[in-house]
């Protein structure tokens, strides 16, 4: 490595669901503060190759933050200690010589671990999959400028679709909850004008799917925001508990 | 056997709407029979999966990532590309054709491209009614913006997440299908073989990456949407997880691969800042729009650029192209930022960079702002403030990315870019269908090679991706299945299954047992900079010779000193990875071959030993107007030549000055 900085790392690891994880002890040393942290991960990991140790699993794929793969809890925070980036945006110059880093995996039941730093959030596309769409097969569309969409309304629902769907904002809430994840397509949809047909039933359905997935209630701490790479706001949740509680009178009333 | 692009008759604008006419069709009660298998789930997978599944196929759809819409098509930064003329700027379907065509350098086939420009309006209204948040302008219409190869805006776009929004657009049309039991979704799930029964593609052999199960699975068809194999480079922009093995193991059973050496890179990536690297990171496109590229006049000249005066700037593309510019195709960019560079004119620390410089247009942005305002008297800084804000609505992302990767704060000083490999025009070979040479194998998207030739322009990847999935295939999959519907399903214990599962089973055990004493990253690295220095921007048949000796030697190494470590019946990402390289070493040889039996110089592929006297590429239509296509054999590969018939435009030598 070419750098000067000398850290210990503490990571989770756990060979797979079936058995109990443990916090390792690793020095890392003469890391270079231009790395991204999974880059030193990776040298980490050719270390234990070459040592016939095994190497830690991780998720990750894009390395550019777009994704949305990549997972690690860093020192008690999901991606670590900046702001609106994702662990693979992480670069060490974010830490100093000397360092101890904690590394663990998202915790939360609905979010069971696979291997070490890898989990199971399958949880997320199921929770889609039950509602998280505007219902129009291939070749059914008219002109897309027919239907003009105020500039405010696009910049709203975009700056909702901008969810990666890492599933921070569930490892950062105490509860586990994952009103953010879920308000942020609801609010997306909600503010289109092709989303409306289906705006009711999709809010009841994805919340439905969200429960059943068994993600924790949501307290308003707003630790979810706080956390989330694309900096979605809470504004999303305020939003979908209102169409959420319309949705149930309308039911109703029949 | 000889290759049939099965182009319809008739005139170039009447093709696909007398194809679609009369196209075979099956009738709903025989699609529910007729199980499609798509691998790959980025905008060409899913697209397909789901507008197959809404048709009425029974569809099964398979990723390596955790989710389907983690798919590298999320990555696509800048655009999409649609001729709608909304800007009344002179665009149609014709220019798009034309433009792309020329873009790839007189490489591509005229009727798949028309098809292509022709569908593309559609894309755009159809992810639109799927919720896609495109950039609007505030009287609610659809914005655009400029592109490379192109002098009309025709390009959509999310902010600096184009793809990322199409890509949750087909994941959610495909997502609803999962929900209605009509797609079942494999995630973490890789294909390692195509099972071919009777000469047809027949099923695939996928290893759960979770448990390490082989499973088998049957399919009336196998559609490989599966990407590019640009990662054979090591350093790319492509995801650490994207990789050539699908369409490898295709081309091994007997799958034409398509002009294997037509990579493109990419002029603005951020440059390499050290061994540690893993991958390279792209500056969109659409940046060049708005900035201008420059180098110091002086070479070596080491002073803040911001302090560097105007006259003793090189904006070189704007001195070399004057009619466009920062604007010109992709690999003329590249080229012209290696050239600099190579003659000591790089600057930063590596002086392998150029500067990508958005003051002029901050401050353009900020006078129209302050006119808007009636702020007749404001200051520069007061201007530049305003344009910075502009700026910032329309590339925040991509800025932000810029100043967390290198430190440096991109709306202070410019950019330091330098080219990188980013996609590869070339892919499996297939028919206006888009079938391979093995009959029910298709591959969509960007791993065929179909639409842009030695050159692929800019917005065009999602355009194609799309086309194929939502537009294309189910039409072009009926001609096919609609002579299967007497075809039962068949049982997975079939000999061909058997021997596909141990043939991969076999494999996964040699990689495991060689326990030799160097990683896959070291054969991936050693690889990389081989393909980069002898087969990346420049070739030359000297180099590319030795390429071959070296990769042999690589692969001789590969197969008796790698280690890896674990088993197979468990979650293990260093066996994936050891699986991927040593199919990348054998495409690395094959594009070599190819690059060097191509001795001419076009689009991305640039030979040294021809090029005109200011260092252009220097096409020979006359010997190599083809497609090459190369048929796999156990110790060598034989070439297949699709010429190229250009019958509505004229063939010329490419000039954007």
């Amino acid at each position: 490595m070419s750098g000067n900085m000398n850290l210990t790392l503490k990571v989770w690891r756990q060979k797979n669901n079936k058995v109990k994880g443990s916090l390792v002890d690793y020095k890392v040393n003469e890391v270079s503060p231009d790395m991204s942290f999974l880059e030193m991960f990776d040298v980490l990991n050719e270390q234990l190759i070459i040592k016939g140790d095994e190497p830690i699993a991780f998720d990750h794929d894009c390395r550019e933050g777009i994704c949305g793969m990549c997972s690690m809890h860093i020192n008690g925070r999901p991606h670590g200690p900046k702001d609106a980036i994702t662990t693979c945006q992480l670069h060490m110059r974010s830490f100093k010589d000397g360092d101890t880093i904690v590394v663990e995996p998202w915790r939360a039941k609905a979010f069971p671990v696979i291997k070490d730093l890898t989990v199971d959030r399958s949880a997320f596309d199921r929770i889609i999959a039950s509602g998280g769409y505007i219902s129009v097969n291939t070749g059914n569309a008219q002109d897309g400028n027919t239907l003009p969409i105020p500039k405010v309304d696009a910049d709203i629902a975009f700056a909702a679709a901008a969810c990666i769907g890492c599933g921070a904002c569930v490892a950062a809430c105490k509860n586990a909850s994952a009103m953010l994840f879920v308000s942020a397509k609801v609010n997306q949809l909600a503010h289109l004008p092709q989303g409306k047909p289906e705006r009711m039933e999709r809010v009841r359905a994805m919340v439905a799917q969200m429960d059943k997935e068994g993600f924790g209630s949501c307290t308003n701490t707003g630790a979810c925001a706080a956390e989330c790479p694309k900096e979605i706001s809470l504004v999303n949740i305020a939003a979908m508990n209102r169409d959420y509680l319309k949705s149930n009178l309308i039911d109703a009333e029949g | 056997m000889s290759l049939n692009s099965n182009i319809p008759e008739g005139k170039l604008e009447e093709k696909w709407t007398k194809y679609k006419s009369t196209v075979p069709l099956v009738n709903p009660a025989n699609k529910r029979n007729l199980e499609v298998l798509v691998v790959g789930s980025g905008l060409a997978g899913a697209a397909a999966a789901a507008s197959l599944a809404e048709l009425g196929y029974k569809v099964k759809c398979f990723c390596f990532q955790d989710s389907p819409r983690r798919a590298h098509s999320i990555a696509a930064q800048g655009g999409i590309n649609a001729a709608k003329n909304y800007q009344n700027d002179g665009d149609s379907v014709y220019r798009l054709f034309y433009d792309t065509i020329k873009g790839g350098d007189y490489r591509a086939r005229e009727a798949n491209v028309y098809r292509l420009a022709e569908i593309s309006p559609n894309i755009i209204d159809q992810c639109v009614a799927q919720g896609v948040p495109f950039a609007r302008e505030y009287g609610g219409m659809l914005s655009n913006r400029s592109f490379g190869g192109t002098q009309v805006q025709r390009t959509f776009y999310a902010a600096g997440q184009t793809g990322q929004q199409l890509l949750l657009g087909a994941y959610s049309a495909l997502e609803r299908q999962v929900g209605m039991g009509t797609v079942q979704m494999f995630s973490r799930h890789e294909m390692l073989d195509v099972v071919v029964i009777d000469g047809k593609a027949r099923g695939i052999i996928a290893r759960n990456l979770i448990t390490g199960e082989l499973e088998r699975h049957f399919g009336h068809s196998v559609l490989l949407c599966t990407g590019g194999y640009g990662n054979v480079f090591f350093l790319s922009t492509n995801a650490m997880g994207s990789n050539v093995s699908a369409t490898w193991k295709a081309h091994k059973k007997g799958a034409y691969f398509g002009n294997p050496s037509f990579t493109q890179i990419h002029p603005t990536c951020i440059p390499v800042s050290g061994d540690h690297q893993s991958k390279l990171t792209l500056m969109s496109e659409s940046l060049r729009n708005d900035g201008r590229i420059w180098v110091p006049k002086k070479a070596g000249d080491n002073r803040n650029p911001n302090d560097i005066p105007e006259e003793e700037r090189d904006y070189y593309l704007e001195r070399r192209y004057p009619a466009f510019g920062n604007l010109v195709p992709r690999d003329v960019a590249s080229r012209a930022a290696k050239e600099r560079c190579d003659a000591g004119f790089g600057v930063g620390n590596s002086k392998m960079a150029v500067y990508l410089d958005f003051k002029f247009n901050m401050m353009r942005y900020g006078r129209v702002e302050a006119t808007k305002l009636g702020m007749t008297d404001a200051s520069d800084a007061e201007i530049f403030k305003m344009g910075k804000d502009v700026v910032k609505e329309k590339y925040g992302n991509l800025f932000d990315m810029y100043k967390q990767i290198t430190g440096e704060d991109p709306y202070e000083l410019p950019m330091r870019i330098y080219p990188a490999v980013h996609y590869t025009m070339g892919g499996l070979w297939v028919d206006y269908n888009l079938m391979t040479t093995v009959p029910g194998m298709y591959a969509l998207g960007e791993a065929n090679f179909s639409d842009h030739g030695a050159n692929r322009l800019g917005a065009s990847a999602l355009m194609q991706g799309l086309a194929d999935g939502y537009f294309v295939i189910p039409y072009t999959i009926g001609a096919y299945l609609s002579k299967e519907i007497a075809t039962k399903a068949i049982s997975t214990d079939h000999e061909a299954f058997v021997e596909a599962e141990k043939s991969v089973s076999e494999r996964l055990n040699k990689l495991l047992t060689i326990n030799g004493t160097k990683t896959v990253d070291y054969f991936h690295k050693k690889l990389g900079k081989v393909m980069w220095d002898k087969c990346g921007m420049a070739r030359s048949a000297g180099g590319l010779n030795q390429a071959i000796v070296e990769i042999k030697a690589i692969r001789e190494e590969f197969w008796n000193d790698l280690r890896v470590p674990g088993t197979a019946d468990e979650f293990n990402p260093e066996l994936e990875k050891a699986g991927r390289v040593a199919d990348f070493i054998e495409l690395g040889e094959l594009m070599c071959i190819d690059a060097l039996e191509r001795n001419e110089s076009c689009g991305g592929h640039f030979r040294e030993e021809s090029q005109t006297e200011d260092g252009e590429a220097l096409r020979d239509d006359e010997n190599y107007s083809y497609v090459s296509a190369w048929e796999f054999k156990e110790a060598d590969w034989d070439l297949h030549k699709e010429e190229l018939k250009f019958e509505n435009i004229k063939i010329a030598q490419r000039s954007y000055k």
